[in-house]
C-alpha cells in the first residue's frame, strides 16, 4: 500500500518534468510520455500496477473567468493486484489537437477503452493499432460527448432531432 | 382459430373462399425473425419460453429473414441499426408484417429528445402494423399485440393487401 505522494516522488525521480503535478487523488502527466510512464508503473517493483481498471475520456466543465484554453483529459484508474494499492493518473490535452500516447501495448484492455474515448470525445491515441470508432457508425461526424456538440438534423436521410 | 375448425368432421370436402384459406394459413403460422435489440428482447424471449408459449400461436423464431413472416422490433433502434433493419426487412418474402414492441421502437422512448444516435420510431424506416406500448411491455401485452395482428390478417382481402 503506497499513498499517492510516495508514488509521485518515485515517478518524479524517474521522469522529472513529465510528471506535472499531483494532489490527494491523482497524478497529472505529460500526454506524450504516457506510454513510458505506464510501462514504468507496471514494471517497477515498488508499484507494479498490473491492472488498468478503467480508462475514461473527460471534457471537464469550464471554470468561469479563467483564461485556460478548452481541454480534454484522460483518466487512468490503476490497481495493483500484487501490492493491493490503487492510483489515478490524469493527462490533459488541448481540445484543438487532442493527442495522447496509447497504452494499448502495456494493458491490452486499454485498446477498446481508447477507441471509446476517440469515438465520443475525439481524443486520438498515437500508436494505437486500430484507432477507429467503436460504437457509432464509421461515417458519423463529430464527437457527441463534447460540450459544444450539436446533433445533426439528418443522418443518411433519417431525421435525428425533432 | 375458428375459421376451419370442425369443418372436416362430416365429409372430406370443404368449401371456402381462397382469401379466407390463405388468411387462415398465414395468421396461424407467423414465423418471426428473431430481432432482439434491448431490454424488450428479454420480454420477447420470456414470451417465447414455456410459460407464455408463443409457439401455440404458430410463432417460431427463424434466424434468416428469408424464412420469416413477421419481425418484432423489440428495443431501441439506433441510427446504425436502422439501415440494417431496413435491409433485413427488404429481404423478407411477402406478405410480411412488423410489430413495434415498446416505447423505443414506437417513438424513441426516453431517447426522444436527447438521444443523438437513436431513431425516433422504427416507422420512420419500415411500415409498422401493430404498436405495443410499454417500457418494456409485459409478455401478455406482446401476446395481445400478436392477436391484434392476427385480427388484421384475418380481414385482409386481395384488394386490400394490409387491413
Amino acid at each position: 500500500m503506497k499513498p499517492v505522494n510516495e508514488i509521485f516522488e518515485i515517478l518524479k525521480k524517474e521522469f522529472d518534468s513529465s510528471i506535472i503535478s499531483s494532489d490527494d487523488s491523482c497524478i497529472i502527466t505529460n500526454p506524450f510520455m504516457m506510454d513510458k510512464i505506464a510501462w514504468f508503473l507496471k514494471k517497477n517493483e515498488e508499484l507494479s500496477f498490473d491492472s488498468l481498471m478503467c480508462l475514461s475520456g473527460v471534457e471537464e466543465p469550464k471554470v468561469k473567468n479563467s483564461d485556460k484554453t478548452d481541454s480534454l483529459s484522460v483518466y487512468y484508474h490503476l490497481h495493483s493486484i500484487k501490492l493491493k494499492h490503487k492510483l489515478t493518473v490524469k493527462t490533459i490535452v488541448p481540445k484543438s489537437n487532442p493527442e495522447v500516447e496509447s497504452v494499448e501495448n502495456i494493458w491490452k484492455c486499454a485498446g477498446w477503452h481508447e477507441r471509446e474515448a476517440f469515438d465520443l470525445l475525439g481524443i486520438k491515441f498515437i500508436h494505437h493499432p486500430d484507432m477507429r470508432r467503436i460504437l457509432l457508425p464509421d461515417d458519423w461526424e463529430g464527437y457527441p460527448l463534447r460540450k459544444d456538440y450539436k446533433a445533426p438534423e439528418f443522418y443518411n436521410g433519417m431525421k435525428v432531432t425533432d | 382459430m375458428g375459421l376451419l375448425d370442425k369443418q372436416f368432421a362430416d365429409d372430406n370436402i370443404v368449401v371456402a373462399k381462397a382469401e379466407d384459406l390463405f388468411n387462415w394459413a398465414r395468421l396461424s403460422s407467423l414465423w418471426q425473425l428473431g430481432f432482439g435489440l434491448a431490454c424488450c428482447a428479454i420480454e420477447m424471449m420470456a414470451t417465447s419460453a414455456s410459460h407464455y408459449d408463443f409457439d401455440r400461436f404458430g410463432v417460431i423464431p427463424r434466424n434468416t429473414p428469408r424464412q420469416a413472416d413477421i419481425i418484432i422490433i423489440s428495443g431501441t433502434v439506433t441510427l446504425k441499426m436502422a439501415s440494417r433493419i431496413k435491409r433485413l426487412y427488404e429481404q423478407m418474402p411477402d406478405p410480411k408484417y412488423i410489430i413495434a414492441m415498446g416505447s423505443c421502437a414506437n417513438s424513441g422512448g426516453p431517447y426522444w429528445e436527447h438521444g443523438y444516435s437513436v431513431l425516433n420510431g422504427v416507422d420512420r424506416v419500415i411500415p409498422v402494423d401493430v404498436y405495443i406500448p410499454g417500457c418494456p411491455p409485459r409478455p401478455e401485452a406482446l401476446l395481445e399485440g400478436l392477436l391484434k395482428l392476427q385480427d388484421k390478417i384475418r380481414n385482409e382481402t386481395v384488394r386490400t393487401k394490409k387491413a
